[in-house]
């Protein structure tokens, strides 16, 4: 697998070289990436790294704590880049690398001050929680000159004006995964994950913000919504939607469409790629969907600054970049290294969609306390709204009850023996 | 003296990890996120009134089951010869040296819609059944993960009851069934008592079983405290009361199961 893969790689690079001697520059079908004509080069050997940057501090015993995803930075595996240690190479710098499973969870570990780290990556709207909570540090961009591949487009995002605080890592959007063999039809709108002759083979997000997404895209509201009888009528929705639902999960999505187990599901649509199941495909609803983007961010209770600056540089490469989004499987918004891409990656329309479909999506948002209380609250409501949950066990019950009685008869008769006895 | 200096590890301990964290339990439950004191938390709980109603039902429900399942088997390996009775009990540990998500996650290959059970009844023209991610599915997974807790108390109290008792009891005249019901029921009530204990406990407040078998359908109290701590809304308050409230229902359990047992009976508890 892994040599199958350098083999591949290794066959794109001379492509490329032969194709690209005269130094073309990189452009592509599909996405807005090709409206501009990129002024990158896509030959590999054009992007060396700057030494004396990243020599700044050997010999310091410098080191970072590492946040991240599982399985969100290239490993070594399938013969790409092992980033870690080859930053560690470079720099000399050590890198402590952990998980977290959810964006709750990252902001629950920061929060306690359980622990400090130096890089995060967490989602749009956990960037501006954290922004508006001033737990992260301005990044400095001088820094960072690999900031300048960045795609103008994800500058400057909505969950943090003016790019102060985060730089993109990597990005997707939220479709409709379905088996082919077991969904006739072609989905094109989410009414399809309320449609009754798929009762049982439905698996919905097991979030409240995603589950939510999907509700009031339906609806035709905004992601962001804070009006209550939205969300409301959003949480009615998802209660209609129960009996249908075989599942809520979230990992669990890939082995139950891997097995066909469920033939639709919500999910996120780049994690249609890495199921091994060549019946799954993926479709785009048409009344729009979520487009997420998680960030790289520096915590205020960053040890090293300087070191994770150089670091989120380093992820910023773009020889680096572009082996890390092949093993990722989302999009990057880093054009150099997009122009390195492989074209079938390039130019895949579920990494890449087409403008029409990025037009109608949109971003999740930080939402106000209250309407987080709120959310929690319905979809709590959502979970807990039970079929007949007082039918069962009847039977257990009245065992116990024997039991009880049995027990209070013999005590009585206990209590009468001793009274026996004293009498004698 | 000595026994004082010797208890002072188990002290230090309880202290750290029992009384303080308790402590920071019961100061979050009644304080805001700004610290100042309130009850809110208790009434945003009580919201979730039907959640913790449906966990304390299915946690009933599989404690009762496993009391069916226990005694009878519990009472058939007491009356085997010790050899017999050391092969039985460590059956019924076997399962309990695998991980809980493991055997857990066993059971979903298992009862899945296309899983090992489906498949063999396909064989035969029977199914498939839907049996995954109902609340059949919740119980079975906690009836078997805690089976074992209900089956060693009853089976370390019956051990106890000589045979001698049941061939004194028919000498006197009660026939089998007699001699069961007024001999080895009462004194294995204490049995019964730690064994109710021990199971209703972990069932009321699991949050991994509902999920991995209920398909996330089934909320219960368990992944209502998770969902405060690690998931949509941050609310370690709002938690933290929710923690009291399953401790409160915890405690009155206890109070319940203890009527079963008298206090000289006690010294056959295994607990």
């Amino acid at each position: 697998m892994g040599n199958n893969r350098l083999r591949k790689l290794s066959a794109v690079l001379c492509a490329a070289a032969l194709f690209l001697s005269a130094g073309a520059p990189c452009f592509a079908d599909g996405f807005d990436f090709d409206r501009n004509h990129l002024p990158y080069s896509d030959d590999w050997n054009d992007y060396p790294y700057d030494e004396a940057y990243y020599g700044q501090l050997k010999g310091t015993g410098a080191s970072i704590n590492f946040y991240n995803w599982g399985e969100y930075v290239s490993d070594g595996s399938d013969g790409l880049v092992d980033i870690v240690a080859e930053f560690q190479r470079l720099t000399d710098i050590k890198v402590y690398y952990t998980n977290f499973a959810t964006n709750e969870e990252l902001y629950a570990k920061l929060k306690s001050g359980a622990a400090s780290y130096d890089v995060i990556v967490p989602s749009d709207y956990m960037v501006s929680r954290m922004i508006k909570e001033d737990m992260l540090l301005p990044l400095d961009y001088g820094n960072i000159p690999n900031a300048k591949y960045m795609n103008e487009d994800f500058m400057d995002p909505g969950y943090d004006p003016g790019s102060v605080y985060s730089l993109p890592y990597a990005w997707n959007t939220v479709g409709i995964l379905y088996n082919t063999k077991m969904v006739k039809e072609t989905p094109d709108s989410w009414s399809i994950l309320w449609d009754e002759d798929y009762a049982g083979q439905i698996l919905m997000f097991n979030n409240s913000r995603d589950a939510f997404g999907v509700a009031l895209k339906y609806l035709g509201y905004s992601l962001n919504t804070e009006d209550p009888d939205q969300l409301r009528e959003a949480a009615e929705l998802l209660k209609e939607q129960k009996p249908l639902v075989q599942a809520y999960v979230m990992d669990q999505m890939f082995d139950k469409m891997e097995n066909n187990e469920a033939a639709i599901a919500a999910y996120y649509a780049g994690d249609a790629l890495l199921i091994h199941n060549d019946d799954i495909a993926i479709a785009m609803p048409k009344e729009g969907t979520n487009k997420f983007i998680d960030a790289v961010c520096i915590p205020k209770t960053a040890k090293n600054k300087l070191a994770a600056e150089m670091f989120i540089n380093f992820l910023n490469e773009p020889t680096i970049n572009a082996q890390n989004t092949e093993y990722v499987g989302y999009g990057t918004a880093n054009l150099a290294a997009y122009c390195l891409l492989d074209e079938e990656l390039r130019e895949d329309p579920i990494l890449y969609p087409p403008q029409e479909i990025l037009d109608n999506s949109e971003m999740f948002i930080n939402l106000s306390d209250e309407t987080n209380l709120l959310l929690d609250q319905l979809w709590t409501e959502v979970k807990a709204s039970n079929k007949n949950v007082w039918g069962w066990g009847v039977l257990p019950c009245a065992t116990i009850l024997a039991i009880v009685i049995g027990k209070a008869r013999y005590r009585r008769r206990i209590a009468k023996r001793h009274k026996y006895m004293a009498e004698d | 003296m000595k026994a004082k200096i010797a208890a002072a590890p188990y002290l230090l301990w309880a202290a750290l990890f029992i009384v303080i964290p308790m402590g920071l339990v019961g100061y979050y439950a009644v304080t805001d996120a700004n610290g100042a004191f309130t009850l809110d938390n208790f009434a945003q709980g009580m919201h979730f009134a039907p959640v913790i109603g449906s966990s304390v039902w299915l946690a009933i429900i599989a404690t009762a089951l496993c009391l069916l399942i226990a005694y009878p088997l519990a009472y058939l390996i007491s009356r085997k010869s010790f050899n017999h009775q050391r092969t039985l009990v460590l059956l019924v540990m076997l399962p309990m040296w695998m991980n809980f998500l493991l055997r857990t996650y066993a059971w979903m290959t298992l009862l899945e819609n296309n899983g090992v059970t489906n498949r063999l009844l396909g064989l035969i023209g029977l199914g498939p059944y839907e049996m995954i991610n109902t609340q059949g599915a919740v119980i079975l997974g906690m009836v078997y993960n805690y089976l074992p807790f209900m089956i060693l108390p009853l089976y370390s109290v019956m051990t106890k009851i000589e045979p001698f008792l049941m061939e004194a009891a028919s000498d006197l005249g009660c026939s089998p069934g007699e001699a069961l019901r007024r001999v080895v029921l009462p004194l294995s009530m204490p049995g019964i008592a730690t064994g109710i204990t021990m199971v209703f406990v972990p069932s009321v407040s699991t949050f991994v079983i509902s999920v991995m078998l209920g398909g996330g359908s089934f909320m219960l109290i368990g992944d209502l405290i998770e969902m405060q701590f690690l998931g949509n809304a941050y609310n370690p308050h709002l938690g933290a009361a929710l923690s009291l409230v399953l401790m409160m229902i915890l405690l009155i359990c206890m109070a319940l199961t203890d009527m079963f047992s008298n206090p000289e009976e006690k010294e056959g508890l295994l607990l």
